[in-house]
């Protein structure tokens, strides 16, 4: 081939699933139904059968390039009670609990400063050339550069405890393989204050921005709903480990500190034909009321409170709002999430004071059983993993409930909300719907290849059925 | 036009479980066991925007990723820095790394691409396959002599097609 042919190289887009919706009209032209389908690929389940449990923590990785250190940790959890370690050691539990708020700190810094904040900066419906990062970067270069430096912060707490940025090996049955050493602690500490001030700014910026605009959010693609999520023995919010608490759209409790490895007494997922993307929801209340959300909305309406001072504060003016209600905006989730990164900064602060994370007694182990389940709370919501071992110590069941999935009939309801919102007797796709249908399930933070373990750009494509089911119109937004 | 390429960063990304999909980590181990000098290898599930903060460190950066449909066994070319607009989408595609580098650190590093021929990407647990493997060792042989001699030229478009 001539060297001065320009090729063109098309490179795999990995990891992400694409969003496509379907709304489906009545004769009158209004939204009579509206679906959030995503491509499922489900080979991980498959993957893993025969493969030894120790593997298993390092294998789930491979499963999300967004978020493998929930999957790390999930699985490392679950393999905890397979060895029968039921205390992990001070300096295993602490690393990683640092891993986990390292992962939590830079996941929702790249949701802010990456996706969300063209939206809150440039408002709904500014010209999608400018509503991206690389606009925020032009307009305010500062907060952009904040969001990256916050991002890189993050990943080199996870390369620290998990030993590497990607495949990491940290976690291990029973404990951890490494601590952090003074000379890693020291290069954190050096940088903490920076990373504190820019979480609050973050905060405050989602904050003003949500109270400023309540009216105009508080109806954005909202509705009541329940919400799940992990809670420590006191009541406070606890990302790495704790009980079951679901609660209702106004607050009342519908379960409370249940231990987790009862969780499928109180969960269980509905297949609908239109989707390969399951729909779990609580046994109680039935599949048609007893769906939740789960995330950082879902966690501040849970807990009682917040175990660091600052977040804590910031959890009570977010409370306020709703008068101590559970906050059902979909758009809280933004102000939700950078609480959880300011609460996650001064977790990573206490944690690097603590010499327990110099220690050198890393595992431990017990009895060995044939199951365990590992939970946690995964930035994007509650994680679940469940495995079964044969007496060969090989995989030979394995169930994940990933947050996106939680999040399922909470995405359809809020295209729903948006769909009715803007088409009333006309049936056409305007670049307006288009654009709020994203922000709305931008705001729940989907990462769709746990969810769908597909390959592929996301893209959002749009598609208008008349009440016979013909298709009338699509558009796609690459 | 010949480039100051005193420091050189390639990032080999994709999935390692996803067959052929994992050729660019796949390269970066390769040239990262062959220790050149000025040459730092990164190798990553995907691209994000924390790699423009190191994009900007460098000289120069090679992105090496899988592809689907291009020229076999693999194409190398000089990148220009994209702007975008994406649907809440977490990783980024190389030529919006750099934009992001120019951007935000005042990068002036140029941007090749390496894309390597692969054919499975569906089999999830798959290791690369035979065809995909032989066009692996093509590039890894092609990039670790050009990183070795660094000898770039940004005004040539396209590198290399084999």
């Amino acid at each position: 081939m001539s060297k001065s042919k320009r090729v063109i190289i098309e490179p795999v887009t990995r990891v992400e699933g694409h969003g496509k919706v379907s709304l489906l009209l009545d004769e009158n032209n209004k939204v009579k139904q509206a679906r959030f389908h995503v491509v499922e690929f489900r080979g991980f389940e498959r993957f893993i059968q025969g493969r030894p449990y120790w593997e298993i923590p390092v294998l789930v990785q491979r499963l999300c390039g967004i978020c493998p250190v929930s999957h790390h940790l999930a699985a490392a959890k679950a393999m905890d009670q397979i060895v029968g370690a039921d205390k992990l050691t001070p300096t295993a539990e602490k690393m990683r609990r640092l891993m986990h708020y390292g992962q939590m700190f830079q996941s929702h810094a790249l949701h802010f400063f990456h996706l969300c904040s063209p939206d809150l900066l440039f408002g709904f419906d500014a010209d999608p050339k400018i509503r991206n990062v690389i606009g925020v970067a032009a307009k305010y270069p500062e907060l952009a550069v904040q969001g990256v430096m916050m991002r890189k912060y993050g990943q080199e707490i996870i390369k620290a405890t998990a030993g590497k940025k990607i495949h990491g090996t940290g976690a291990i049955p029973g404990g951890i393989n490494k601590n952090l050493s003074i000379a890693e602690r020291d290069v954190f500490l050096k940088d903490i204050k920076q990373m504190l001030d820019w979480s609050r700014s973050a905060l405050k910026i989602a904050k003003d921005y949500t109270v400023e605009n309540l009216e105009k959010l508080t109806p954005f693609a909202s509705f009541d709903s329940n919400h799940l999520s992990l809670i420590r023995s006191d009541g406070a919010m606890d990302l790495y480990h704790g009980n079951l608490r679901a609660i209702t759209a106004d607050g009342k409790k519908i379960f409370d500190q249940v231990d987790y490895t009862n969780y499928l007494d109180y969960i269980t997922e509905e297949v609908k034909s239109w989707s390969y993307m399951k729909f779990p929801f609580i046994k109680s209340l039935g599949p048609q009321n007893g769906w939740y959300r789960v995330g950082p909305l879902a966690r501040i309406n849970t807990c009682d409170f917040i175990d660091t001072p600052e977040a804590e504060a910031a959890r009570k003016e977010f409370m306020a709002v709703t008068s101590g209600k559970p906050n059902n905006i979909t758009m809280a989730y933004h102000w939700a999430r950078m609480i959880e990164t300011l609460h996650s900064i001064e977790k990573i602060n206490e944690l690097l004071n603590d010499k327990d994370l110099q220690g050198t007694d890393l595992v431990v182990k017990g009895k060995r059983r044939s199951e365990g389940i590992g939970l946690l709370e995964a930035p994007r919501g509650t994680l679940f993993h469940h495995y079964k071992i044969n007496d060969d110590d090989q995989i030979v069941m394995a169930n994940l409930i990933v947050s996106t999935t939680n999040n399922n009939e909470p995405f359809n309801r809020a295209v729903q909300k948006v769909a009715a919102d803007h088409i009333d007797g006309v049936a056409e796709i305007t670049e307006g719907l288009l654009n709020h249908i994203e922000v709305a399930i931008r705001a729940y933070d989907p990462c769709l290849s746990c969810a769908t373990h597909a390959m592929g750009k996301m893209p959002l494509k749009v598609t208008l059925f008349d009440y016979q089911g013909n298709e009338i119109a699509s558009k796609t937004k690459e | 036009m010949t480039i100051k390429t005193e420091k050189i960063l390639l990032i080999g990304f994709g999935n390692p479980a996803r067959a052929d999909d994992g050729l660019g980590p796949a390269l970066a181990e390769a040239i990262e066991a062959k220790n050149i000098a000025g040459v730092t290898v990164e190798a990553d599930y995907q691209l994000t925007v924390e790699d423009s903060a190191r994009v900007a460190e460098h000289d120069i950066v090679i992105f090496a990723d899988a592809s689907i449909n291009g020229p076999e066994p693999f194409g190398f070319e000089s990148l220009e820095a994209k702007e975008y607009d994406s649907f809440s989408s977490h990783s980024v595609e190389p030529a919006q790394v750099l934009a992001l580098a120019e951007n935000l650190f005042n990068s002036k590093a140029t941007g090749y691409i390496l894309g390597i021929r692969g054919y499975e990407f569906d089999d999830f647990g798959s290791p690369i396959s035979e065809k995909a493997k032989a066009n692996l060792d093509k590039a890894v042989d092609f990039i670790g002599k050009l990183l070795k001699t660094k000898n770039f030229d940004k005004s040539q478009k396209t590198i290399a097609c084999l």
